[in-house]
């Protein structure tokens, strides 16, 4: 036990930390800009699997990593389309929506894999090289510290950017003011000849964007490589991580720090063949969205018209 | 704002030619013209039903007319939705808020507004504040509007429109919210509207509010015009004849009687709701058999608390509710409604039906275990069918068959399948929650005799309105609910309007003796 103490391993688990919740924070930075605008996508595994899919499919195809991630944005934003066409427009039940496409992306990309690098027999699994880590000069040295924040990928540099842009979309444009308005009264807005259609299209597009964002650090900056489970739950987790920072940008930050430092002591603890239930540190996070719930309950931001489709003139 | 130099005021601003709109099975707008001139204020009078919102929401572009053409200022006009009806100058209040209620008062009123990208409330907040002093209307614009009460939300929702700088303002049912004064408030802040140039149409139902306001007035029955009259010209009888197509009874018949044992007590009971507004604060009354007590009170006062507490929906956190020598402050309500109690719910669609569900399955819901109807479990279909004949003809619900789908029916009759339910088991005392809330006068009439009916029969009966006119017409005496208290009780030949518009508004506090 007092192995586990040391500061390389503390240390670890704090780097680790911040890799784990790379792809969590912009999944669900991504799904806060779409719940806002009133649409629940439940999908956020598939879309996940798909953009980790898509990004390594094009980084092996072209050789470039940068080309991946756009190939990752791609493959995100048709899943979100295909989201938004049956939610926004056809008004289809956004949980069933969501489910179904979550099928789809989950098994449509292991599909596209199989059929472009599966001929049949064993075969040694593609690999891409991976990004490398990117250190910002000076504030890398900083010990421990640097070593944390100031050495990590692209994505998370990225990741960290978007919470203070998401905050400042959401609550300092018209835009985000129209899109958080569309969630809590679309009628409201309506009447006021704000257009509900565009902006749910936008707002959950991007998060599709973003979802394939974060399955592509998995795939590019992570694995190097693609597996059918290679999301491993992360976008159900993202999904938990909105309602635990109760739709607010810098909470979700928190979240994704928090859910990523448990994760990062559990699969220390097992690394370290420590004695304690690994599971109970897996189930915290949900444990932890629960109470989150309950905590919140009376000053909820969840927006009021979330997963319900509007129609003009039922009222 | 600016009257605009191009016609002359009392030239046609607004014309509706023929227009017609349909639904599926129900005509709402038959060939129907309107006329509206410059600077007036107009008034569209119907019954519920007679087709005035739809009408209003035609000439704000939320639907399109089937036939018929709207002409502004002469130029046909096309709307496709309300932004085009805002950027011809035409703005619209519905009666059901639209609002974003987690938002600012500034955050409402700038939804939709502006050409910049990066949100400047700076100008909303200095033409809000202006606003505001103009009309002497006291309103923080950083408050958050679901906070507000109703008629602070409304001077909200008519700003919001107005920011919009239109020419034509078109107020939807304005004054169901408010109270006596908040009328007159509303009514003189609408005059100096129109002084300063504003067009203004008003859809009412009520014949006081057309004398005291209009300067014309379009009468609607059954989706036609019925004729459109200089309001100097007529008086409150006959545009009543008018709207209803017969003469109309201004008065409940309603004996004298005497008053049995008091049937619900309630002491002093708290109950806190979620959002903080609505909760009860100590509230007391009792009600004796053969009595019918009104509650008048502005929406949001604890009316909603105070039914839920007494049918066992929620439980008051302190004090108890006696129904006669039972406590049911705690029993669900299975448990109240075996102690004789009906209830007809505010909200008759959210909380009284089942929508989807037939007729005949909405007249025993809640009844399902009764002996009478279930045995072991298993639905007894002959006698339910039986059950739904008998109430069907005996409560008047125009309904193709018992098996018909409740959707379908018109809220007159919808209203009558609740009543026929609950009071099917002889009730010794009936709450009843805006009870023709949307009804037209015939079914309004129906309902408000069965309830006399019923308090003749020795029954208690609860009333909560906000009809103040329906108040009067049938309590024996009135209690008014403010902040989820009553410190006021009077008969009706004690007190007035005025006074109880007092204590609606809380302007007068515990002055008058509680019960």
């Amino acid at each position: 036990m007092e192995d586990f103490f040391t500061y390389s391993v503390i240390l670890g688990i704090f780097v680790a930390t911040v890799k784990i919740a790379t792809p969590l924070l912009i999944a669900a930075t991504g799904e806060l800009v779409a719940e806002s605008s009133g649409i629940l996508n439940l999908s956020l595994e598939g879309t996940m699997t798909i953009g980790a899919f898509t990004g390594f499919l094009v980084a092996n195809e072209t050789g470039s990593l940068w080309l991946g991630l756009l190939g990752a944005a791609a493959g995100g934003a048709a899943l979100g389309l295909l989201m938004a066409v049956m939610t926004a427009t056809v008004k289809v039940n956004q949980v069933v929506a969501g489910l179904a496409l979550n099928i789809l992306g989950l098994g449509g990309a292991f599909f596209w894999y199989r059929s472009v690098y599966d001929e049949g027999g064993a075969v040694a699994l593609p690999t891409v090289d991976r990004f490398e880590t990117v250190a910002v000069p000076l504030l890398s040295e900083i010990p421990a510290l640097g070593e944390v924040f100031f050495d990590q990928h692209w994505l998370t540099y990225f990741a960290v950017v978007m919470v203070p842009l998401t905050f400042v979309f959401l609550y300092r444009t018209k835009y985000g003011l129209e899109l958080r308005s569309i969630g809590h009264n679309p009628e409201a807005c309506d009447m006021r000849g704000v257009g509900i259609i565009s902006r749910q299209y936008t707002a959950v597009i991007y998060g599709g964007v973003m979802a394939g964002l974060g399955g592509a650090f998995l795939s590019l900056s992570e694995a190097g490589q693609f597996f059918p489970d290679i999301i491993a739950g992360r976008g159900w987790i993202a999904l938990a991580i909105v309602i635990f920072g109760n739709w607010r940008a810098s909470w979700i930050l928190v979240g994704s720090l928090l859910f990523g430092f448990l994760e990062a002591t559990q699969l220390s603890l097992q690394a370290q063949d420590v004695n304690l239930p690994y599971q109970l540190l897996l189930a915290l996070p949900f444990i932890l969205t629960i109470a989150a719930l309950v905590f919140n309950r009376s000053r909820s931001r969840v927006p009021l018209a979330l997963t319900i489709p509007y129609h003009r003139g039922e009222r | 704002m600016d009257t605009t130099p191009v016609t002359a005021p009392g030239n046609d601003i607004l014309v509706a030619e023929e227009v017609t709109k349909v639904f599926p099975g129900v005509i709402a707008n038959d060939a129907v013209n309107l006329n509206v001139r410059r600077g007036e204020i107009h008034c569209l009078l119907g019954e519920n039903g007679a087709g005035k919102t739809t009408l209003a929401d035609i000439l704000y572009g939320v639907y399109r007319p089937d036939d018929g053409r709207v002409l502004l200022n002469g130029e046909p006009l096309d709307l496709h939705s309300p932004r085009d009806a805002i950027e011809a100058g035409i703005g619209m209040v519905h009666q059901h808020f639209e609002l974003v209620p987690p938002m600012s008062v500034i955050e409402n009123v700038v939804i939709g507004t502006g050409a910049k990208q990066w949100l400047d409330l700076s100008e909303a907040r200095r033409r809000l504040e202006e606003f505001f002093a103009d009309y002497d209307v006291e309103i923080d614009p950083d408050a958050e509007v679901g906070r507000l009460s109703v008629g602070e939300q409304q001077w909200v929702e008519i700003f919001k429109t107005l920011y919009f700088g239109v020419e034509i303002l078109i107020l939807d049912e304005p004054t169901a919210v408010l109270t006596p004064q908040g009328v007159d408030e509303l009514f003189r802040i609408l005059r100096q509207m129109r002084d300063e140039g504003l067009t203004i149409i008003l859809i009412t139902h009520k014949l006081r509010e057309v004398i005291a306001l209009s300067d014309r007035v379009t009468v609607l029955r059954r989706g036609e015009v019925v004729g459109t009259v200089n309001t100097a010209d007529v008086e409150q009888r006959d545009l009543a004849r008018m709207m209803v197509g017969r003469d109309v009874l201004m008065q409940a018949d309603k004996a004298q009687h005497d008053t049995g044992e008091v049937v619900l007590k309630i002491d002093d009971i708290h109950l806190a709701s979620d959002t903080g507004r609505g909760s009860l604060k100590g509230l007391s009354l009792d009600v004796r058999g053969g009595e019918i007590l009104g509650i008048a009170g502005v929406s949001g006062n604890g009316q909603n608390a105070l039914f839920d507490a007494v049918v066992g929906v929620r439980h008051p956190e302190q004090g108890t509710i006696r129904i006669a020598d039972a406590d049911t402050t705690h029993a669900p309500p299975h448990k109240v409604a075996l102690q004789g109690v009906a209830s007809v719910p505010g909200d008759r669609i959210a909380q009284g039906l089942m929508m989807d569900f037939s007729v005949k399955e909405n007249l025993i819901l809640g009844n399902q275990r009764a002996r009478r109807f279930a045995r072991a479990g298993v639905l007894n279909r002959a006698e339910i069918d039986r059950f739904a004949d008998e109430s069907i003809e005996h409560f008047e619900i125009k309904t193709p068959s018992a098996s018909q789908t409740t959707s379908t029916l018109s809220g007159g009759n919808l209203q009558k399948i609740i009543m026929a339910r609950e009071l099917s088991g002889e009730p010794r005392l009936i709450i009843v929650h805006q009870p023709t809330r949307g009804l037209d006068i015939a079914a309004s009439e129906y309902v408000r005799r069965r309830l006399i009916e019923e308090r003749d029969r020795g029954v208690a009966v609860l009333l909560m309105s906000e009809d103040l006119d329906e108040i009067f017409q049938l309590s024996d005496r009135i209690a008014v609910i403010y902040d989820g208290r009553i410190d006021y009780v009077a008969e009706p030949e004690a007190t007035s309007l005025e006074e109880i518009g007092l204590y609606m508004a809380g302007v007068v506090e515990a002055a008058g003796a509680a019960p």
